[in-house]
């Protein structure tokens, strides 16, 4: 593929012979692929780099941190238990899995229907409608983040007494869809055979059935993309941790772990424990490698599709 | 018929002769279906008027408001526009945070293509080359903000030992004002992944065929990717560039984990306090959520007018690449 973007053959210039011009282009090609391959390794490296820093940083004592050796001089893997009792991550990794699941679970299934009533169905100012969707995907956050606080405290779900603990409201807003998860659906809808849904109508189904028993199995892998894509959404939020978990017992592992950054880092006074601080990173970022990894190809594939259609 | 997709009524074929009850029986199925659309529907609609309509009216109220979560707001006017022409902060935060998006969301954009060019040109081991240039986007903003301070650290950081390599001195990246930007910058660059798996599907989809006829008419590779690449993936770069620049304006969580979630002040760093951040800290650690919210109007305008001005230069664009 290669082969035929990169090289430019000017067609009258030829002194040499035929064969001698073949092998000097294949020659070309293949410093330039060696080049290419060089390049990519050294960017992937580039980008691996800092998982692995962290992670052998995470094994070190407290005047390693920044030695910067891959293998740590002196193994200390007890950080780990020092940070789990300094700290109670199993709490936060427990409120953050709640969480994230309520959120990715809940955007799919509403997401899901909204964007399935933009396709499925032909009704007045539909487009129009849906040109309203779109446009709230551009709609800065910081707008509506403080009337959507007084909403949630008003219906008293914020704070420690609230129903969940007060963290009602890290993911019930995802009960009424999100605009980008809708917009990606309801292309994956659109390239769905619209017979099918024809016949299934004639056999007398309702428009739930054909909702729930043939779009729905049809689009799964947009459904997988869209979980995994909040999923790693709804597990990095911060600022609404901030404003919303009061108690550190309702925290999420983001929301602890910039909290160990204030007490074990610079500005905690004292000197600081970058040691615990990079172990509580390890913590929070390894459920979401993890998650990479299971849905890899979703996760790739993906990205790729939401600026399709752009 | 058979081919189409999911457009139009269902259950209405066109060219079939309606007999009266058949007509009334096909109003009442449009009924129904009108019923039926609204209540697939009706999760964003109610969404949509309580999560957004309202909190972007009862946000302008406040606006004009003092109001401290405690007492009722009480009605200023335009005051708190007024108190934020002399805030000294607003100026310094709004250059701080133009000054991270003109870096970031360029350099992003370049680096993430050129990343996208080398994979594209890439053979084989392509899947674990997406998987690594990937990967750091799954990184949580809060973790990225603990590596910045670790990797940026001016005096045993890795990046200035590196550059110590070259014999250069490095500057103190997470202590500096002036330097905290270019390096919150440099660290963003490590989250370019996804940008760059959008801009390679937009590669894949440019047909080989132009770049052929390209050659023939002896147009060399740098010509090729001017003339033929960048104008077919000129759709897909506006969307990021668009997306990126909202993103950019409203950066919060790397820049507020490194430096303002302790409150000891020696820890805060004045040059990485984005507009964001100074918004955050008014509404919900100060409690002046009537100034907050006009601070959240003036984001919000400004973002629109960016955006809009981004919208009409797109658009011509690429027309205009369209077009020749």
């Amino acid at each position: 593929m290669s082969a035929t973007t990169t090289h430019d053959t000017p067609p009258a210039s030829t002194k040499l012979s035929r064969r001698a011009k073949l092998r000097s282009i294949r020659q070309r090609l293949t410093w330039r692929q060696a080049f290419n391959y060089l390049m990519l390794l050294a960017c992937s490296a580039i980008f691996i780099y800092p998982f692995i820093w962290l992670v052998s940083a995470s094994f070190k004592p407290r005047g390693q941190v920044f030695d910067n050796r891959l293998i740590p001089d002196t193994f200390q893997p007890e950080n780990y238990l020092t940070v789990w009792q300094a700290a109670p991550i199993g709490r936060w990794l427990f409120n953050s899995i709640l969480i994230t699941a309520l959120a990715a679970i809940s955007v799919t299934i509403s997401s899901g229907l909204v964007a399935w009533g933009f396709t499925y169905f032909q009704f007045k100012w539909r487009d129009r409608i849906f040109g309203i969707v779109l446009a709230t995907m551009m709609l800065p956050g910081v707008v509506t983040m403080i009337p959507q606080f007084l909403i949630w405290s008003g219906i008293g779900m914020v704070g420690h007494r609230a129903p969940m603990s007060g963290m009602m409201p890290m993911w019930a807003g995802n009960l009424f869809g999100s605009a980008f998860y809708i917009f990606m659906l309801r292309q994956f809808f659109r390239r769905l055979p619209r017979d099918t849904f024809e016949a299934a109508r004639i056999d007398g189904a309702g428009n739930w059935r054909i909702f729930w028993k043939i779009a729905f199995p049809l689009a799964r892998p947009a459904f997988i993309v869209t979980l995994l894509f909040e999923a790693n959404a709804a597990w990095n939020e911060l600022q609404r941790a901030l404003i919303y978990l009061q108690d550190s017992s309702t925290w999420t592992v983001p929301r602890g772990l910039a909290s160990i950054v204030a007490r074990f880092g610079a500005g905690g006074g004292g000197e600081a424990n970058w040691e615990l601080v990079v172990t509580a990173a390890v913590i929070t970022t390894l459920p979401l490698i993890i998650l990479f990894f299971i849905g890899q190809k979703q996760f790739v594939d993906g990205i790729a599709t939401t600026g399709a259609k752009g | 018929m058979s081919v189409s997709t999911i457009e139009g009524v269902p259950g209405v074929s066109p060219g079939t002769p309606v007999s009266p009850e058949k007509r009334r029986l096909r109003l009442t199925t449009k009924r129904r279906n009108l019923i039926a659309a609204m209540l697939f529907i009706s999760p964003w609609l109610f969404g949509f008027l309580v999560f957004t309509v309202w909190p972007m009216i009862y946000s302008f109220y406040l606006s004009l408001t003092n109001f401290d979560n405690i007492n009722a707001p009480r009605f200023v006017g335009l005051e708190n526009y007024q108190r934020m022409m002399e805030d000294p902060r607003i100026p310094r935060t709004l250059s701080n945070t133009f000054q991270f998006a003109i870096m970031s969301v360029p350099l992003s954009l370049i680096v993430a293509l050129l990343l996208a060019l080398l994979l594209h040109k890439a053979t084989m081991g392509t899947g674990f080359f997406r998987t690594t240039f990937f990967l750091p986007r799954m990184t949580p903003p809060v973790a990225v903000g603990v590596l910045f301070l670790l990797l940026f650290n001016g005096h045993q950081g890795l990046i200035n030992q590196l550059l110590g390599l070259f014999g250069v001195n490095g500057p103190n990246w997470t202590v500096d004002p002036f330097w905290v930007r270019p390096g919150l910058v440099l660290m963003s660059l490590w989250t370019v992944g996804g940008t760059s798996l959008i801009l390679l599907a937009a590669l894949k989809d440019v047909p080989k065929e132009l770049y052929e006829s390209a050659r023939v008419d002896g147009a060399g590779a740098l010509r090729q990717f001017w003339s033929v690449t960048l104008p077919l993936i000129s759709p897909q770069i506006f969307f990021v560039f668009i997306v990126n620049t909202i993103g950019a304006l409203q950066t919060f969580s790397e820049a507020y984990t490194a430096f303002f979630g302790g409150g000891a002040d020696a820890f805060r760093n004045e040059g990485a306090l984005f507009y964001s951040i100074h918004l955050f800290e008014m509404a919900f650690r100060n409690f002046r959520m009537g100034y907050a919210s006009a601070m959240a109007w003036v984001l919000f305008v400004i973002i629109m007018i960016i955006t809009g001005i981004q919208w009409a230069v797109s658009k011509r664009m690429v027309f205009y690449s369209g077009d020749s």
